[in-house]
């Protein structure tokens, strides 16, 4: 289990309740560094109330969600930070962040935790190249002197924008969407949408990409392309995955280590050939109660 | 009267293959017409009156009533009864005829347009009319005063010219809050009575001059705007509209009851007057036209005002053409997008709304200290909600986010209204009684309709990319949003 020896983000004992409604029953569960981790279970399970605690835009009600953004920190590290009242705190391995401490917007700028959103969330009426340059705002910012140098066209703030226009190029060119930079992004197909999206969060420079259902609506060669992109993101960027997703061909292809949440509480993690075999997760999938049920459909099937 | 043609529409279309057209077509035609006398009955039929004693009596106007009901029925009826091809003409009349409500041209108009592809021509327009547009802004006192001479363009240059520049200047400065961050603001009039009072107070009590005061009402105001963005940075849409509206209330209230410190209903007079850099325009033999070897005319002050009002509107635009290419800018545009998509890339809504504010205000504020220079007198009077809603009108008209759209909206909104009070020569027409600047409001509210159909999104509806690869293509309206508020 390579991820428990070194852990990007260890989430421990996450609850979320809305009301009486618990969607989140103490999670406990580690992202590795540098893996492709898959959220996977069935619709209702609580996966994208975890996607929204990870990055902030819920408060969770219980829980620590602790980010080793350089490397790995010890324990001791860990409990003083939690003991202490602040947000983060840097550690002998660097920065350690406490999420559940930080608003969205700060998770997003100093922990480097970048996401996706289940129904695409694009700036529409914006063109692609304009999307991508978004999410250079807070470097930029810093380089415009706060607009001030900006507004005299001052020369450092004009290399930097043009630093920022190459590496929008970069993942245009990545993403196949070179010839449409000037085109409105909700004029886009669907799945060019998709990549846009995922372009634009790794513009943020994130050290954990959170993307809720990539796959959905894609075609199958689609879904193939997405693989292959976000392997390279992996490879190329040295940027972690943590995903939600229903098409268990991608799920299974690309992830190094697969977690199953259900009804929101964790019934499987492992490797995807553990998980896959796991009769408690072909239970919840197959939508009954107890094992041997499993194995009485798995024969009708085989008949 | 509007409901009645298009109710009948669809019964018609249902009966029409039945046997007898004509029948059925008169029963709609009376139906119609019922309707249209119901709906006449009470808004029509009576009219109220003061008598000579001062009571209000009610006088019948019966015939009026009939006259539009049987003016309804031959139009249902003819309508049925007229070719298929002809219908579309008379549903485009009498939509327009009913005040522009009814459905049919609606259609018609977004039949024509479809979804829009990128317009480059309409982009090119823009580039061409822009400067065209400015020269001749920069040009307009001179080319009045050469045709018209000192007294007779004195009207033209400060009625026509100096307002509509003042409207314009708001206009730009309300565009960075509703057009580019998309933050409903119907409160933008306290920012410019902040403008005004501070620089009414300031000039009285300390004796600052006008350019002093310019930059400190430009703060101050920021400054409040800061404050009221504070409170309501969690509202969004109605919520945030009816809270800045009633800032701009609360703005106005106190200046009319802290008797102390704004002199209440009376206002504020003996404001000092513009100056040319410390040469005032009077007679005296300091004054301008006497250093300048000129006859003494008001109209220098005239012309002066107008320059400096333009000068501060070119400000506001070229500030915010440059914000909108720079981070800030495109953040708002984004926050206009999609909040919550700002915020997952590490954007801080809240300042940067408080900027969107602040910077907005700040306009407001110059213009507001323009205008008391130019008055030389403020009162509680001239910061209504009327001017806050004339504002918005402008910048929704204009196209959200255009800032050469919003100019053609200002010059049409205050300048028409205007050029109404030129129409006396209909009396030689509709007779002496006829008061054309009556019915100013009447057809301003049906262009205002007739505009809302045609061109829904604003007079510029397509928004121009901060930036651009290959070649700049407008981006179609119906991608972009409105803000959420």
């Amino acid at each position: 289990m390579p991820w428990l020896s070194s852990p990007l983000l260890t989430v421990e004992n996450l609850t979320m309740r809305f009301g009486g409604l618990v969607a989140v029953n103490a999670f406990s569960f580690m992202v590795g560094r540098g893996d492709i981790t898959a959220l996977i279970g069935p619709n209702g399970a609580g996966k994208t109330t975890v996607f929204n605690c990870v990055t902030g835009f819920y408060k969770p009600t219980e829980g620590r969600l602790a980010l080793a953004r350089d490397g790995v920190v010890t324990e001791a590290d860990l409990e003083t930070v939690t003991h202490a009242s602040g947000r983060h705190a840097t550690t002998a391995n660097g920065e350690l962040f406490l999420l559940e401490r930080m608003p969205d917007h700060e998770i997003a700028r100093k922990a480097r935790v970048a996401r996706t959103f289940q129904n695409i969330r694009l700036f529409q009426g914006m063109t692609a190249l304009e999307n991508l340059l978004v999410a250079h705002h807070n470097p930029l910012m810093r380089a415009s002197g706060m607009t001030v140098l900006g507004l005299i066209g001052a020369p450092s703030y004009r290399r930097r924008e043009a630093e920022a226009i190459e590496k929008a190029k970069y993942w245009l060119d990545k993403i196949g969407l070179m010839d449409r930079a000037d085109d409105p992004a909700g004029e886009l197909p669907y799945g060019a949408q998709r990549r846009l999206e995922i372009a634009r969060a790794m513009c943020t420079e994130p050290v954990l990409l959170c993307l809720d259902e990539p796959a959905a609506g894609l075609n199958p060669r689609e879904s193939a392309d997405l693989s292959a992109l976000l392997r390279s993101i992996r490879a190329d960027h040295m940027t972690s995955v943590l995903l939600i997703e229903h098409d268990m061909s991608v799920v299974m292809q690309i992830s190094d280590h697969v977690v199953v949440l259900d009804y929101g509480m964790k019934i499987a993690d492992g490797t995807p050939e553990e998980v896959r075999a796991d009769p408690k997760v072909i239970a919840a999938y197959l939508g009954v109660a107890d094992e041997e049920e499993v194995e009485s459909i798995e024969k009708e099937l085989e008949q | 009267m509007t409901a009645a043609p298009q109710s009948t529409t669809a019964v018609a279309k249902t009966g029409e293959t039945s046997a007898a057209p004509f029948l059925i077509a008169l029963r709609n035609a009376f139906a119609a017409a019922l309707v249209a006398f119901g709906l006449c009955f009470p808004i029509v039929s009576y009219h109220a009156e003061a008598n000579i004693n001062n009571e209000l009596v009610l006088t019948g106007r019966w015939p009026l009533s009939i006259g539009v009901s049987v003016l309804v029925f031959a139009y249902v009826l003819f309508r049925q009864m007229s070719p298929p091809d002809w219908r579309l003409w008379f549903d485009r009349v009498g939509s327009v005829a009913a005040g522009g409500m009814g459905g049919a041209l609606v259609e018609a108009a977004r039949e024509g347009e479809g979804v829009a592809p990128p317009s480059r021509a309409r982009l090119s327009f823009s580039k061409w009319f822009g400067p065209f547009a400015l020269g001749f802004v920069v040009l307009y006192p001179l080319i009045m005063l050469g045709l018209l001479g000192p007294a007779g363009s004195l009207k033209w240059i400060n009625n026509y010219g100096v307002q509509i520049m003042i409207y314009v200047m708001l206009g730009w400065g309300l565009n960075i809050v509703v057009g580019l961050a998309g933050l409903l603001d119907l409160g933008y009039v306290a920012f410019y009575a902040v403008g005004a009072y501070s620089y009414a107070l300031l000039s009285t009590t300390y004796g600052l001059s006008f350019w002093v005061c310019l930059p400190l009402a430009g703060v101050l105001a920021a400054m409040w705007g800061v404050i009221l963005g504070f409170p309501v940075l969690r509202l969004r849409g109605d919520y945030l509209a009816i809270v800045t509206l009633a800032f701009g209330e609360i703005v106005r209230l106190v200046l009319i009851n802290w008797v102390d410190f704004t002199n209440g209903y009376a206002g504020i007079s003996g404001i000092p007057h513009v100056s040319f850099f410390g040469i005032p325009f009077n007679d005296d033999e300091n004054g301008f036209a006497a250093i300048f070897h000129l006859p003494y005319s008001p109209i220098y002050r005239t012309i002066f005002l107008f320059y400096l009002i333009l000068a501060l509107a070119l400000l506001t635009n070229f500030i915010t053409l440059r914000l909108r290419r720079l981070p800030i800018g495109r953040a708002w545009e984004a926050l206009r997008e999609d909040e919550i998509a700002c915020r997952s890339l590490g954007i801080n809504t809240t300042t940067t709304k408080l900027t969107a504010f602040a910077l907005g205000a700040m306009f407001g504020g110059f213009a507001g200290s323009f205008f008391s220079v130019r008055q030389g007198f403020v009162s509680p009077e001239s910061f209504t909600f009327m001017e806050s809603a004339t504002i918005l009108a402008i910048v929704v008209l204009g196209g959200m986010g255009s800032q050469l759209g919003v100019a053609i909206a200002a010059a049409v909104m205050i300048g028409a209204p205007e050029l109404m009070r030129e129409l006396d020569w209909m009396k030689q027409i509709f007779g002496p009684d006829f008061d054309p600047t009556q019915y100013r409001m009447l057809l301003f509210g049906a262009a205002m309709v007739v505009m809302m159909i045609w061109k829904p999104r604003g007079l510029v509806s397509t928004r121009a990319p901060s930036i651009f690869l290959k070649e700049q293509k407008a981006v179609s309206g119906d991608y972009v949003k409105e803000g959420h508020g």
